[in-house]
């Protein structure tokens, strides 16, 4: 099986965010989808930091301390970007404003529950972050994360043991193996990738999921 | 005639008592009130509780206010970061507490108190460890959870051009939690880049009205 790196699975995530999109990328993983993005369509992308209308990063020397995205990242402004406080950033994401938020995970469960801010270790220091608010605020959240853990067990997983960022909020989950619709009535395959069975993937899975769409018809 | 600039950051602060709830500007290190923190440092006030979205920087700002040990609790979002190690060895040495909020909920919190908010409910957070032992509701099918505002005796902020009412503007994402930690606090002193006349900043553009400022100081 053709197994997506990094950069394939942002460019996986990209090719699902409409036109006329309003979005919010998190930290890490999910800020490479800004690179996949589809040139043909405008996408406003949001930061958590009071910016609407995120460009790439600036050249070499170029960078302003004051322009920054929510990874502390230097960034651009678009033409028709605007900035604004972090009361209102998070009322667009808390007021159900943002179409799409893309996260990171530890694990997502059957139900569509997100763990991504605290392994649960007692001596780890927390940090939350904006995660919880985008959470229970985007109208879609999409997680992208690698299918297995390193030591091979299944980041999605029948009940988060990691401490909850969100409880049923996960719309859709991207990994590095599949793409997974969580609903009401269960995981739904979208697509594999190349060479891999629906009965591989449901071996590494170890939750039910259902056969992708176009798989049953066949 | 009202005329906010004090002609320097120990004048502005020399009033800071043991025990005050300051809020600090800034996102990482855009918006961070670097020179009102130094004259903080340098005042000497300590036992203070710090409301900021991080925990410090590297060795400068708000993580040397805290390796000064002058800091009793923060009140924060997301201490942990590459160069946190101020706040790392304060934190796990005992001395230091921490309120982790998630970050909206931070930034309404500090909304609430300037806006004269009792309390609000918000869905955020709701059935995770940090919901724990708070008040919830169920509105409209929805889960939420009560949440308190956070005031705060003084607010140290950044901001681009003041005129001598107090009135603010702010360069691009630094603006951050100025404006509503400006509203938040009993005092607000402001550190600006650049002091213009009255009525030199168009009405249309000013962000924080100077209502809201009591102190200005230009670095």
């Amino acid at each position: 099986m053709k197994k997506l790196d990094r950069k394939q699975m942002a460019a996986r995530v990209a090719r699902d965010i409409p036109e006329g999109s309003y979005v919010n990328l998190g930290i890490g993983l999910p800020t490479l989808v800004a690179d996949h993005l589809p040139h043909d369509r405008e996408i406003v992308l949001h930061s958590e930091n009071g910016v609407l209308g995120i460009g790439p990063r600036p050249a070499k020397g170029m960078e302003d301390e004051d322009m920054i995205n929510a990874g502390k990242e230097p960034v651009t402004l678009l033409k028709g970007g605007a900035f604004f406080h972090h009361a209102d950033s998070f009322g667009m994401i808390r007021g159900r404003h943002l179409d799409y938020c893309v996260l990171g995970a530890f694990q997502v469960s059957v139900a569509g529950d997100l763990a991504n801010w605290h392994t649960g270790a007692p001596d780890a220091i927390p940090a939350v972050g904006g995660a919880m608010d985008l959470a229970v605020g985007a109208k879609k959240v999409l997680v992208m994360m690698e299918h297995l853990t390193k030591q091979g067990e299944s980041k999605i997983v029948e009940r988060c043991t990691y401490p909850l960022t969100g409880a049923h909020c996960v719309n859709r989950i991207y990994t590095n193996l599949a793409v997974i619709d969580v609903k009401a009535d269960g995981l739904h395959v979208v697509d594999m990738v190349e060479g891999l069975s629906f009965e591989e993937l449901q071996r590494l899975t170890g939750v039910p999921l259902n056969r992708p769409q176009a798989a049953r018809a066949a | 005639m009202i005329d906010k600039f004090i002609a320097s950051a120990a004048a502005a602060l020399a009033d800071v008592p043991d025990g005050a709830t300051v809020m600090i500007g800034g996102f990482g290190n855009a918006g961070m009130p670097a020179e009102l923190i130094d004259a903080l440092i340098a005042q000497g006030a300590k036992n203070l509780t710090v409301v900021n979205n991080n925990a410090g920087n590297a060795d400068a700002g708000l993580a040397a206010l805290i390796g000064a040990g002058r800091v009793k609790k923060i009140i924060c979002s997301f201490p942990r970061q590459t160069d946190s190690w101020h706040f790392d060895k304060a934190y796990r040495t005992g001395g230091l507490g921490l309120e982790l909020v998630p970050q909206g909920t931070l930034a309404e919190r500090i909304r609430a108190a300037g806006a004269g908010i009792g309390a609000f409910y918000t869905p955020t957070a709701h059935g995770t460890r940090l919901a724990e032992g708070k008040e919830t509701r169920r509105i409209g099918g929805r889960d939420y959870v009560l949440e308190y505002p956070i005031h705060a005796d003084y607010a140290l902020i950044k901001a681009d051009r003041a005129d001598r009412w107090g009135n603010l503007t702010y360069r691009m994402t630094a603006r951050n939690f100025g404006p509503i930690m400006a509203a938040a606090a009993k005092c607000t002193v402001v550190q600006v880049r650049e002091r213009v006349e009255l009525g030199e900043l168009d009405p249309e553009t000013v962000v924080t009205p100077g209502i809201f400022v009591q102190r200005v100081v230009k670095h």
